[in-house]
């Protein structure tokens, strides 16, 4: 063939919008009331370990997790619970939410020291006791991800650092002030799970994020346990993405349904790689995030250190308000991220960036015919066919979406982001992976 | 506060369907300026006529139809107007609505309209003309002057194509429009412009024409008739760079592409060569807009780590 289809950048170029690069992290405190879902991420959850009344301290153990998949929960500020209460999430799910009331006085927990670890066991519960989920945005549970199922040898660790998003750089601002620690983190997750190689992927349009971690990896040569390289990739949308990202770095490519693990590969993104480096060293578990707030509806905008369980519509206050009525709010970026319908929730453990969008960004363009002008499969970055994939959602033809391979569809919106008759192609997408796996499990039955 | 929820992406890209078509528009008119030295201003006013009925006819169609209006998206003054290229300065008018007629209301907005339509409006229409009107659609005519000729009468003449020897127009002749033929497809060297304005706006691909062009060409080498003659003169380059890169016939990925070039090219030298009209591209690309479907299944990607379903 003409290319090696592997390696081939295939992606859209949506303007960047990164007003935000560069600005240190500001530290943000004083909500008054911080509101804490016991399921932040994949899997059953926690059941409440407090009451309304109890008093909590800064990184106390508020929710006990209920499987192997679950990590506990844990609260941001001292102060008292007052409720703890069913409600909607953000992503539409019903979870236990406990809000506790600040006292001001960030009382820290006296359980938190730093763990004993000795081997890959004592790590990974380390890890799951600290929190720990996927920072990227997907909140995969890292212990679950750091411990492959038998069979399964991993032999390269993928560090994300390529923030393909436009708006974000949380991640970029990560890189350059906290290499050391995500070369830690990275020596502690080779040497526990014996990894001998490891590839650090960033966008080009990170020169001094790429300096940084070249910079941290000479100054602890020595102490190195695996070959650590960054790579810099080409700046297009989505390399980020995890399928994406393994290509490009290791020629390899995770099968349909598959997990980067069939590949030997593991995926961390940097602040996730860099948190485990702090938790070894502190025991402090997961309470505060770094966000990139930006957005044409803000009067200022810049990348703040937030705790996580502080209401949204506290965060926008306290970082300067809005300059006109919001329309749309995103947690995430503008390419994946999740609209949110109330400004209420919470901020969440893999919320990288909230993009208050004005009234004239928020309006959703109206739908056209498809004019086959095959821009959608020209952009996809697993050479699927969108148009197809649409017309057979919508048409709930499961044997056309099974054809299809609906579910190698990463959703990046890619394809929804060229199409010039603005049609909902992931949107779509989306449903017809629903509709695929409803399918599935009526035929398993 | 009320917030506008929806799916994933939150940012569009700029490009819409009415963008496309404009810049095809655009493309057109160093031909239609072309064809006002050629043909004088009788030819800008069937072009506006025909455009302007292919506008109506979509508009009117929609409203009976109780469908969105669509003539904004500006498909239809794109169809009217390579119809009107493909139409003599010299038709009547009514013909020429006849044609608009046949390409908005029959071809494309009876399949469902834009994106829906199963071949070419445009083509349609000029075949349906050309069958129905044969002396009419087939009687060229060009300026004087520019036809190497003293005074400013119109002059019949043929299409090049079906003159032979020294009657011949020359290379230069050819680019120029210095000869017989329809409103558009006389200049080459404006329709060339226009091709060049459509890639760098990134509108088309030169897959389509290329392949169809170069296949044409070769085709008429092997029966022994001179290959660049055949490229530059009759409807070729209005076809292959204007027609057959239509979107909604032709197919999206690039090996379909080639398949429909050379299929394109293959069809319209044996039309030429061998059948008793001297022009052939319509019915070239006729053809293989009924084929298109099968190309598309036939050519479909093959997605990265795809797992095929086994039952």
């Amino acid at each position: 063939m003409f290319f090696k289809k592997t390696s081939r950048a295939i992606g859209v170029h949506p303007p960047q919008n990164k007003g935000t690069q560069g600005m240190a992290f500001v530290e943000v405190n004083g909500f008054k009331t911080i509101t804490i879902p016991l399921n932040l991420q994949v899997g059953p959850g926690c059941s409440a370990l407090v009451k309304k009344g109890d008093p909590v301290k800064v990184g106390q153990k508020i929710g006990e997790p209920l499987g192997h998949w679950s990590v506990p929960a844990h609260s941001s500020v001292s102060g008292t619970v007052v409720s703890v209460k069913k409600e909607i999430l953000s992503n539409g799910s019903v979870a236990d939410l406990v809000a506790i009331e600040s006292d001001g006085q960030q009382t820290l927990d006296e359980s938190i020291k730093p763990p004993a670890v000795t081997d890959k066991a004592s790590f990974l519960s380390a890890i799951r006791d600290s929190g720990l989920v996927g920072l990227g945005g997907a909140a995969f549970p890292t212990h679950v991800k750091l411990n492959p199922p038998d069979g399964k040898t991993i032999d390269t660790l993928v560090i994300n650092g390529a923030e393909c998003e436009p708006y974000i750089t949380a991640d970029d601002q990560i890189m350059r002030t906290r290499a050391d620690r995500i070369i830690k983190g990275i020596n502690l997750v080779c040497h526990y799970l014996d990894i001998s190689r490891c590839l650090i992927g960033v966008e080009d349009n990170k020169p001094e994020a790429i300096k940084a971690l070249n910079d941290a990896i000479n100054s602890h040569a020595g102490e190195l346990k695996a070959g650590i390289s960054v790579v810099s990739v080409k700046t297009l949308y989505p390399t980020g993405a995890e399928k994406v990202l393994i290509r490009y770095l290791t020629d390899r490519i995770v099968p349909e349904n598959g997990l980067p693990a069939d590949v030997g590969v593991v995926v961390l993104n940097v602040g996730t790689v860099s948190f485990i480096a702090d938790v070894i060293d502190t025991g402090m578990p997961l309470i505060r995030k770094f966000v990139t707030v930006d957005g044409s509806a803000m009067n200022r905008h810049g990348n703040y250190d937030l705790p996580i369980g502080a209401p949204i519509e506290d965060v926008i206050e306290a970082v300067g308000g809005a300059k006109e009525p919001i329309g749309k709010v995103i947690m995430g970026g503008p390419m994946m991220g999740v609209a949110i319908d109330d400004i209420r929730h919470p901020i969440l453990k893999h919320t990288n960036s909230l993009i208050m969008a004005g009234e004239k960004g928020a309006k959703i363009p109206k739908e056209w015919n498809c004019i086959h002008c095959g821009r959608c499969s020209r952009s996809c970055p697993m050479m699927l066919m969108p148009s197809e994939l649409d017309m057979a959602a919508r048409q709930e033809n499961i044997d056309e979406l099974r054809e299809f391979h609906v579910m190698n569809c990463i959703e990046c919106g890619s394809c929804t982001y060229v199409c010039p008759a603005k049609r909902y192609l992931v949107q779509n997408i989306r449903i017809g992976k629903n509709l695929y796996r409803q399918a599935a499990r009526k035929a398993a039955k | 506060m009320y917030l506008n929820v929806s799916s994933s992406p939150h940012i569009r890209d700029s490009v819409t369907t009415r963008r496309l078509m404009g810049d095809v528009v655009i493309a057109l008119i160093p031909a239609l300026v072309a064809s006002y030295f050629i043909f004088g201003v009788r030819a800008i006013i069937l072009t506006l006529i025909t455009v302007a009925s292919c506008v109506f006819f979509e508009w009117i169609s929609r409203l009976i139809m109780k469908r969105d209006n669509t003539i904004h998206d500006m498909s239809a003054v794109v169809t009217g107007t390579i119809l009107a290229f493909c139409l003599p300065a010299g038709l009547p008018v009514w013909m020429a609505i006849f044609g608009a007629f046949i390409a908005i209301v029959v071809v494309k907005e009876m399949f469902g309209g834009i994106g829906s339509n199963i071949a070419n409006p445009a083509i349609v229409g000029r075949i349906v003309l050309g069958m129905s009107f044969g002396s009419e659609m087939n009687s060229y005519s060009v300026i004087g002057t520019l036809a190497g000729e003293t005074g400013t009468d119109l002059v019949a003449t043929a299409t090049p194509l079906a003159l032979s020897g020294d009657q011949a127009a020359s290379y230069l002749d050819l680019l120029l429009g210095r000869h017989g033929g329809t409103i558009g497809e006389v200049s080459a060297a404006a329709l060339l412009l226009g091709c060049a304005y459509l890639v760098l706006r990134g509108v088309i691909d030169l897959w389509i024409p290329a392949t169809f062009v170069v296949s044409t060409g070769l085709f008429m080498w092997v029966l022994g008739h001179d290959p660049i003659y055949h490229v530059l003169a009759g409807g070729l380059l209005l076809g292959a760079i204007y027609m057959a890169t239509d979107y909604v016939t032709s197919p999206t990925t690039t090996k379909g592409k080639i398949i429909f070039g050379i299929g394109c090219g293959l069809l319209t030298g044996l039309f030429r060569g061998f059948a008793a009209s001297p022009e052939g591209v319509s019915f070239a690309i006729l053809l293989m807009n009924i084929m298109n479907p099968h190309l598309e299944r036939w050519t479909r990607l093959k997605t990265i780590g795809g797992v095929d379903y086994v039952a």
